[in-house]
């Protein structure tokens, strides 16, 4: 397959051809030249690309594609279809599945029902706990050795600071990254919106900025005292922005993502108790908002992550603080974050990194390039087309987007293909309006 | 107009006053209301998912008078426990032919969540820490009878409380009676201040949304110039979730205690949203002390209760 005259971005390498044709053979690419220096072959197929971006499919490094065990809210297929369809090539899923993945067969459960039903590439994280429970390690190296990529309690902050400071000691002789969910789960305990004039209006018990400012500090401690590789998850709040400065200018070898509604929407959305606004760590205030940008922009965050978190319709149903944390996002980040591009907040090889290359280190996969040799894994996308997220569009197993179907449902910038090794697994409706 | 009633702050300011007026009016009506009587014929759910008495016995007090039938769904022996949800239950009550919901759940937006979800209006009888949208009108129909007993010439109805010094005592953060009243009565002329220890009040940031409202740590000063003190329940469960040491250090520094009572002016009025607990956040005596309206509220929420629920049929004359 030949994809003829498209624009190729590659982040990795810093490679922005306006207009160039890429070969890829046997699943990998295989070449990338100007115009007119790659001959037509017999037996390979050619298209025309004009006016498309062609990009490293994109790598998603938080998902939760909640099977084994919560297969009503997403599986893995279900949850990789709506991958695809949002550009994606690589996902890592979140270990609070049921049972957890806190031992290798959980781990290789996973990657066998990747390989069988995943139209994408799936990477399992492995928990720190047993059980997510915060008290003693998970089966860390077993895990990895089936193929857990990094370690993560998310969603259950490990609360006990020895326990956390062994666990990084411990996940750094296999070289995997720790990924935490910075929260102080006590200061966090109960509340259900980010606590400032709006949770007071509303009544809603708040979620200080200064729990995830505390968990990252204590984070950056922890990665000080035993050189481990630390990820921070979904980062919030301005204040922890400014720790992980710090730490970095050090020369820490600590990451960080942000979420695209951490990056679009603030705490004002959740008014009228919309549970489709509602996650953890919660919509932060206006000037968080503006501070994450900034974070992307010169890249302290170094990714864009989704934090893809599916529930059921009847679960979001309810009073706000019964509702469950999470939103979906897996096919709405490329329009909802090129709108940073293109109002020139960030730029486009940086936003590609965020997507890209940055995830692939974090996670030490070797994907989101371009470059010669590797797995042609591929995202074509029209960056002015206009579209709208609705229920028909929506390959995720549900629906609980605060795009979807709504006000905000207007997007630019579309997602047209995506392939993994060579092979298309994704090709969008035409619905251009 | 939306007939349910979820907040203060949907009601416009007319929707305020004739409410208010509405109640004062039916109280001063000498004898019960005659046939044919407004709500004849139509049914009334209280969905009540916590426990209380007296704005249960009030709204239920409130329905009659009115013509129209209670029908309770009593939490303790129903299906509530066997896990059924809100919304199954108010469907279900929906389904035996109710044509308004009276909602007391403990979730901060769950009337507003019924409402969404359900084609009938639904007043917000307490939501959690949110609102407690009747109990702030009944707070503001008492004081204003109160007030405008003192003022000559009385104020115009939509400022009926101005110049009113309005202390509110107690546990804010937690009181969604507290966050309906600063919706309420700065709209009517009062100005008002919270007052409690730190760990119970919110901060100066979250109060700025209501406008220019006071916040003192100690309760002495505003106690001493305030024209109403209103004192709110203290919650025995904030000892044990450490938002305070003791309820006797809470006694001793913002109870309105048998001393403390000495300080309020001659003609100042005391309000208690109720159920009290006597000896903790009021004395005893404080109750019982000639200021006090505490009994005149729980007789005004029949009116108020009785003018939202002509409001949600269309039948308040405004």
């Amino acid at each position: 397959m030949i994809f003829r005259n498209a624009r190729l971005l590659d982040a990795s390498r810093s490679i922005d051809l306006e207009k160039a044709d890429l070969w890829v053979q046997d699943g990998k690419i295989a070449a990338i030249e100007k115009p007119g220096v790659l001959a037509s072959k017999p037996g390979v197929t050619e298209r025309d690309y004009q006016g498309l971006w062609i990009t490293p499919g994109l790598i998603d490094a938080h998902v939760h594609f909640r099977e084994p065990g919560f297969e009503h809210k997403e599986t893995i297929h279900s949850g990789s279809r709506a991958a695809v369809a949002g550009g994606f090539t690589s996902v890592a899923c979140m270990a609070n599945t049921s049972p957890v993945n806190d031992q290798a067969v959980v781990t290789a459960f996973i990657r066998e029902q990747a390989r069988r039903h995943a139209l994408c590439r799936v990477f399992p994280i492995g928990a720190v706990t047993r059980g997510l429970q915060g008290t003693e390690l998970a089966d860390i190296g077993s895990m990895i050795e089936a193929g857990a990529v990094a370690i993560s309690d998310d969603g259950m902050p490990v609360l006990n600071s020895k326990l956390m400071r062994h666990a990084m000691a411990y996940a750094s002789s296999f070289h995997v990254p720790v990924i935490s969910h910075a929260e102080d789960p006590h200061l966090s305990e109960g509340t259900c919106m980010h606590e400032g004039s709006h949770s007071f209006a509303l009544g809603l018990r708040g979620n200080p900025a200064a729990s995830e400012e505390i968990m990252v500090a204590r984070e950056i401690a922890l990665a000080r005292l035993t050189g481990a590789r630390v990820h921070i998850a979904h980062l919030s709040t301005r204040l922890a922005l400014e720790h992980l400065r710090r730490a970095k200018s050090e020369g820490l070898p600590i990451t960080a993502e942000v979420t695209p509604h951490h990056l679009t929407l603030d705490d004002g959305a959740v008014l009228g108790y919309q549970t489709f606004c509602k996650m953890a760590p919660p919509l932060r205030s206006s000037e968080d908002v503006e501070a994450m940008i900034q974070g992307l922009a010169d890249g302290m965050i170094d990714m864009i992550a989704t934090d893809h978190a599916p529930h059921s319709p009847l679960e979001k149903q309810a009073p706000f603080a019964q509702a469950p944390n999470g939103i979906i996002g897996l096919q709405t980040v490329v329009p909802v974050t090129l709108s940073l591009v293109r109002n020139g907040r960030v730029s486009l090889f940086r936003w590609l990194d965020a997507l890209t290359s940055a995830p692939a280190r974090m996670l030490g996969i070797p994907h989101g390039t371009l470059a010669i040799g590797r797995e042609a894994d591929l995202c074509v996308i029209d960056p002015q087309r206009r579209w709208k997220f609705d229920s028909a569009q929506n390959a995720s197993k549900s629906l609980n987007s605060p795009l979807l179907d709504s006000a905000r449902s207007e997007m630019q910038g579309q997602v047209v293909e995506t392939w993994v090794g060579g092979k298309q697994v994704f090709k969008s409706e035409r619905n251009a309006r | 107009m939306n007939a349910s009633l979820l907040t203060i702050s949907q009601l416009s300011s007319l929707e305020i006053t004739s409410l208010l007026s509405s109640a004062r009016r039916l109280q001063s009506e000498e004898s019960p209301l005659k046939p044919p009587l407004p709500l004849s014929g139509k049914t009334i759910g209280l969905l009540f998912f916590e426990n209380s008495t007296r704005t249960r016995l009030s709204f239920e007090s409130a329905i009659r008078r009115l013509g129209a039938t209670p029908l309770t769904l009593a939490i303790a022996q129903s299906s509530v426990q066997k896990g059924e949800t809100l919304l199954d239950s108010a469907k279900n009550l929906r389904a035996l032919g109710v044509d308004a919901f009276v909602l007391r759940h403990p979730e901060a937006g769950a009337a507003e969540f019924l409402a969404r979800e359900i084609a009938v209006p639904v007043i917000n009888a307490g939501d959690g820490m949110h609102a407690h949208p009747t109990q702030a009108l009944l707070d503001a129909a008492t004081l204003w009878q109160s007030w405008s007993a003192l003022r000559t010439p009385a104020p115009a109805e939509e400022n009926c409380l101005e110049g009113c010094k309005v202390l509110i005592l107690g546990d804010i953060l937690h009181s969604r009676v507290a966050r309906s009243n600063l919706e309420l009565l700065p709209r009517l002329g009062a100005q008002v201040t919270v007052c409690g220890p730190g760990s119970l009040l919110p901060s100066v940031e979250q109060l700025r949304a209501y406008g220019s409202i006071g916040r003192s740590l100690f309760p002495d000063e505003s106690l001493r110039e305030c024209n109403a003190v209103m004192v709110l329940r203290l919650q025995r469960e904030r000892q044990s979730a450490g938002f305070i040491p003791t309820l006797q250090e809470y006694t001793r520094f913002w109870g309105l205690t048998d001393e403390r009572l000495k300080l309020l002016r001659s003609d100042a009025r005391i309000l208690h949203p109720g159920p009290a607990n006597p000896g903790i956040e009021i004395s005893a005596n404080a109750m019982a002390d000639s200021r006090s309206l505490i009994l005149t509220q729980v007789e005004m929420g029949i009116f108020v209760r009785m003018a939202a629920l002509l409001r949600a049929f269309g039948r308040l004359d405004s």
